[in-house]
């Protein structure tokens, strides 16, 4: 099958930015050089076409009690206009997704949230939903809107400045995970303060029609998936396919880092093989690595402990251009994942020194 | 943009290219990689006084997001290396032929770098 084209397609060609085909989408990796465009969301601001993301509305008079046993976090605590994070895991507590929900209204007809999957999941997340509402003998819809929906990416310490006088609303007023719907570049839009680089921005869903009038009101370096990559793991983001997948990397959201958005107070799927998780501690962690030795982590490669002997796995890893050193992240036995312990990642049948860091590398 | 391709020095398929210093011969990679790879981060050499055989991988260059192996244009015992690319790699971005070069050989064939291609030819497969 060919790969799907975001609504902005023809404008990254237009560009000359490098493609590449990820979770089913051709999407850019760069336009001109991934450091640069990394280094422009780190000290100003950049643009990324993240249409790939899906979207996934659910509402109804049982909408909350849908997406309460679907996914880790507690939806209940969710006020209209907010946002959290949270696992969609298994009966044996494995992450599926990790997603973004947001609450969008909660009137007489019951509440309506959005979340968003990753790039290819959409279809699978919607089907789960489906199935798992009409087992429940739930009442609620679920609509896929992934198709009708482009999202645009404003991140740095400048997208608000940036966006000021393109948005109707007064973005000074919009707090951190909260959504509000506005008017950007005079075209309807619900726009969010989220984001996946570690900086603070925005995210702005569109009308697919829209897409394109929008991406070029908004006047800052345009940045692929390469930047958006490097930019997420020196802030210690996971990414689906890296850090865990269902079939290539089962994890479970204790051992991954992300607690915070695991509610055992709330009833879900996989909730009660996550209480014991918790209960007897995962058997491994992710942490940081942080290399001495001359060598850049990369997935797949074995992390040893000081003597040789293989304690976990490397993830994610890459040249940290905000850092300039070599970074990464990765499983480690529960026992060793202590942020300064001396390890080794095997590079090409060598050991190069490295040390564990908590995680993110830059806040 | 358009890719610089010297004709004062030779080719491989592979995007390394092979110039004669002399005797022996400096060996580096094409504009056309570097800008393939994007921004490169780190490179591995081997040591002075190891042999590199015609073909097979002599060294690694990464970017930013991916680990790409150096084939030797011809073979040889290494003579001299670039280190200064072990601090600044970027150096391959910005002067492939020059301050980018890799490491030098005394060929074990030294007939064997004119029956590489061409600056024409290379540019012929790049077409």
């Amino acid at each position: 099958m060919d790969a799907r084209r975001t609504p902005l397609y023809d404008q990254h060609e237009a560009l000359g930015a490098r493609l590449t085909e990820f979770g089913g989408w051709s999407m850019p990796v760069t336009f001109e050089s991934i450091r640069e465009e990394h280094r422009a969301v780190r000290t100003e601001v950049g643009k990324f076409d993240v249409s790939h993301m899906g979207e996934i509305e659910v509402a109804g008079p049982d909408a909350t009690e849908l997406m309460q046993r679907l996914t880790s976090n507690d939806v209940t605590r969710l006020e209209v206009g907010r946002a959290q994070y949270a696992a969609i895991t298994d009966e044996d507590g494995i992450m599926l997704e990790d997603t973004i929900i947001t609450r969008l209204v909660d009137d007489a007809d019951g509440s309506r949230y959005l979340f968003v999957p990753n790039a290819g999941n959409n279809a699978s997340m919607a089907s789960r939903w489906t199935d798992h509402r009409d087992a429940w003998g739930l009442d609620a819809t679920v609509n896929d809107r992934t198709d009708e929906l482009a999202m645009i990416a404003v991140q740095g310490p400048d997208s608000q400045a940036l966006l000021d006088p393109l948005v109707d609303a007064d973005l000074g007023d919009v707090k951190r995970f909260a959504t509000i719907e506005t008017a950007v570049a005079d075209t309807a839009c619900s726009l969010s303060r989220t984001g996946y680089t570690g900086e603070d921005g925005f995210e702005l869903l569109v009308d697919w029609s829209d897409a394109s009038a929008v991406w070029e009101a908004i006047d800052c370096t345009p940045c692929g998936l390469g930047a958006r990559d490097t930019l997420r793991l020196e802030a210690g983001l996971l990414l689906r396919g890296n850090e865990f997948h269902p079939e290539s990397n089962p994890r479970n959201p204790i051992e991954a880092g992300i607690s915070f958005a695991v509610d055992l107070e709330t009833s879900f799927v996989g909730r009660d093989a996550l209480e014991e998780v918790a209960r007897d501690g995962p058997r491994q962690r992710l942490v940081g690595i942080s290399m001495t030795g001359r060598g850049i982590p990369r997935t797949g490669y074995d992390i040893t402990d000081a003597e040789g002997t293989v304690i976990g796995t490397v993830t994610s890893g890459t040249q940290s251009p905000t850092l300039d050193v070599a970074i990464g992240m990765g499983y480690v036995d529960s026992d060793q994942a202590t942020p300064d312990n001396g390890i080794s990642v095997s590079i090409r049948d060598r050991l190069v020194t490295a040390k564990i860091e908590s995680l993110p590398f830059v806040e | 943009m358009s890719l610089d391709i010297p004709d004062d020095r030779r080719y491989i398929e592979s995007h390394e290219w092979a110039k004669d210093e002399d005797g022996h011969v400096r060996i580096g990679i094409s504009d056309f990689a570097q800008d393939e790879l994007g921004d490169i981060v780190f490179v591995e050499l081997p040591d002075v006084g190891e042999e590199i055989i015609a073909d097979e991988p002599f060294g690694v260059i990464e970017s930013i997001k991916a680990v790409s192996d150096l084939y030797a244009p011809l073979g040889g015992s290494v003579t001299a290396i670039n280190e200064e690319l072990f601090d600044r790699p970027e150096l391959v971005n910005q002067e492939p032929y020059e301050g980018g070069w890799m490491l030098e050989i005394d060929p074990s064939d030294p007939d064997a770098l004119d029956a590489l291609m061409s600056a024409s030819e290379y540019e012929g497969q790049l077409a």
